[in-house]
């Protein structure tokens, strides 16, 4: 049988399936106890179902049934500030970006009229909190206890940064781009949420102002009215609200910085290192690991033994994967999936597995995906300070009836 | 210490228009009070709870330094050694024999 043919039959048989529209209702065991107790499905003003880890800062998850596609619908993608001041659609009105710093030759102001008028670049790219799973580390460590859904997958279209800042002339000595946005922190003392990336990065053709999320504007959560694609790279670059850029032959030296976001030395895989920010003994998180997740069956789902579709999503920095494998038994054996074509390098991959006729009781699912670099997921968890990129294949239990 | 009504001020103005509920309240216990008003300031109290019950005693003091001299909390000495000695006793792991 050809592949397609088989992912055709096992899209006819899911349909017959119960476990195919149902939503995650359960939260994960691996969770602090405290987690489990505040967090809760809800719906928000602009959103669908969304875990509420916390609603001031506001941090909201996607749940994991979402991820059985490739594109998460705007309001199901996930919700992530620092700082409690959330600006409001109408105190984005008059919006505009300036674009200024040291290693330009002149300060200038954009409308949203001069961005629509620059040519316009789309990607296909995961958009993955840096601290998503911190919530299974174990031990756990302090942060928002994220569990698999501080992420998502999304069309994002608008002018290239390269173009944006082509009017007000990049200099030579250019080093770092500094981002900021528009939610403010709520205190005076309390650091200003600000990025920087490095100008490799900010020069790269992918790397654009994105003022549309999947053909629409994007929601106010997700930083409307223009926010910071940076494909490859984790959430924390992507500045919501975006409203202030600075070309710097500096690097950028504050808390966001220079204390958290930041990982051991050579711990990660990095394409593109930020030298600029790098000490001896850390680096600033950046680019994502290679990771992957089962979607459907949910954990604690009951499944037919005559056999059913596991079925999910891989993604990794941007070389593309190459191979998703999947164990029934916790991790002992292990298959190869189908994988479906690539939408890009920065895109979800989705896989599929039928696993044919099985004998009644508890299965261990677990995916592993590996890279065109031939990185593959963790066998065990790179602890880290900061609970960062844990991409550890990670057992959903299901009963076959 | 600082005088509750500034807080509570500055809480006021800073809760955003997506805070839906009333935040999960925290355990009762000497200083919970102050630990609430302080807190709240910046942040529900659901992200004192969400962080238990798996952090040392020491861990919480080094929160809450970190909120003080990372996040610029005004929170003097004495209050914060209030705060961090209720979140040690309400949301710290027992220290391992």
């Amino acid at each position: 049988m050809r592949r397609r043919e088989i992912i055709a039959g096992a899209g006819a048989a899911l349909l017959a399936s119960p476990s195919v529209a149902a939503e995650s209702t359960t939260l994960p065991a691996e969770l602090p106890d405290g987690t489990r107790a505040v967090a809760q499905f809800v719906n928000l003003p602009d959103k669908r179902r969304m875990l509420r880890l916390t609603d001031r800062p506001p941090n909201y998850a996607t749940p994991v049934n979402v991820f059985t596609d490739v594109v998460t619908p705007n309001d199901r993608f996930f919700v992530r500030y620092h700082l409690a001041g959330v600006p409001s659609a109408a105190d984005m009105d008059g919006w505009s970006l300036t674009i200024g710093g040291d290693a330009v030759n002149r300060q200038i102001r954009l409308k949203m009229s001069d961005l629509l008028d620059l040519p316009t670049n789309q990607v296909l790219s995961v958009c993955q909190c840096a601290g998503n799973r911190r919530g299974f580390f174990d031990p756990h460590v302090a942060g928002v206890q994220w569990p698999d859904g501080g992420m998502g997958c999304a069309v994002w279209r608008g002018p290239a940064l390269r173009d944006v800042l082509k009017a007000a002339g990049v200099k030579a000595e250019a080093l770092e781009v500094w981002v900021g946005g528009a939610d403010k922190p709520p205190m005076e003392g309390t650091p200003p949420f600000r990025k920087s990336i490095p100008i490799e990065k900010a020069m790269d053709g992918d790397t654009i102002v994105a003022i549309a999320m999947n053909n629409a504007p994007l929601p106010l959560l997700n930083g409307y009215p223009a926010r910071l694609v940076v494909p490859g790279w984790t959430g924390t670059y992507w500045m919501k609200h975006l409203t202030n850029i600075e070309v710097s032959a500096e690097p950028l030296k504050n808390f966001w910085m220079q204390t958290a976001y930041r990982v051991p030395a050579g711990m990660f895989p990095v394409q593109l290192p930020f030298k600029s920010q790098a000490t001896e003994t850390t680096v600033p998180i950046t680019e994502l690991v290679v990771n992957s997740l089962i979607a459907d069956p949910l954990e604690g789902d009951e499944v037919e033994r005559s056999g059913f579709t596991i079925r999910g999503v891989a993604w990794d920095r941007g070389t593309g994967i190459n191979r998703v494998e999947i164990s029934l038994d916790g991790g002992r054996n292990w298959q190869d999936a189908m994988l479906e074509k690539p939408l890009g390098p920065y895109a979800y991959r989705r896989f599929s597995l039928p696993t044919g006729s099985l004998r009644p009781g508890t299965y261990k699912l677990m995916s592993r995906a590996t890279n065109h670099a031939g990185e593959r997921q963790a066998d065990k968890l790179k602890t880290n300070p900061g609970g960062y990129h844990n991409n550890v294949p990670r057992p959903i239990a299901v009963v076959a009836r | 210490m600082k005088p509750l009504w500034i807080t509570m001020l500055a809480l006021l103005l800073c809760r955003g228009a997506l805070a839906q509920d009333a935040p999960a309240p925290l355990k009762p216990g000497t200083g919970d009070d102050v630990a609430s008003a302080y807190c709240n300031a910046c942040h529900t109290s659901d992200y004192i709870i969400m962080n238990s019950m798996f952090l040392s005693a020491d861990a919480w003091k080094a929160e809450v330094t970190k909120m003080r001299k990372a996040f610029g909390a005004p929170i003097d000495d004495e209050t914060a050694a209030v705060i961090t000695a209720y979140l040690a006793a309400n949301y710290a792991v027992p220290a391992k024999p």
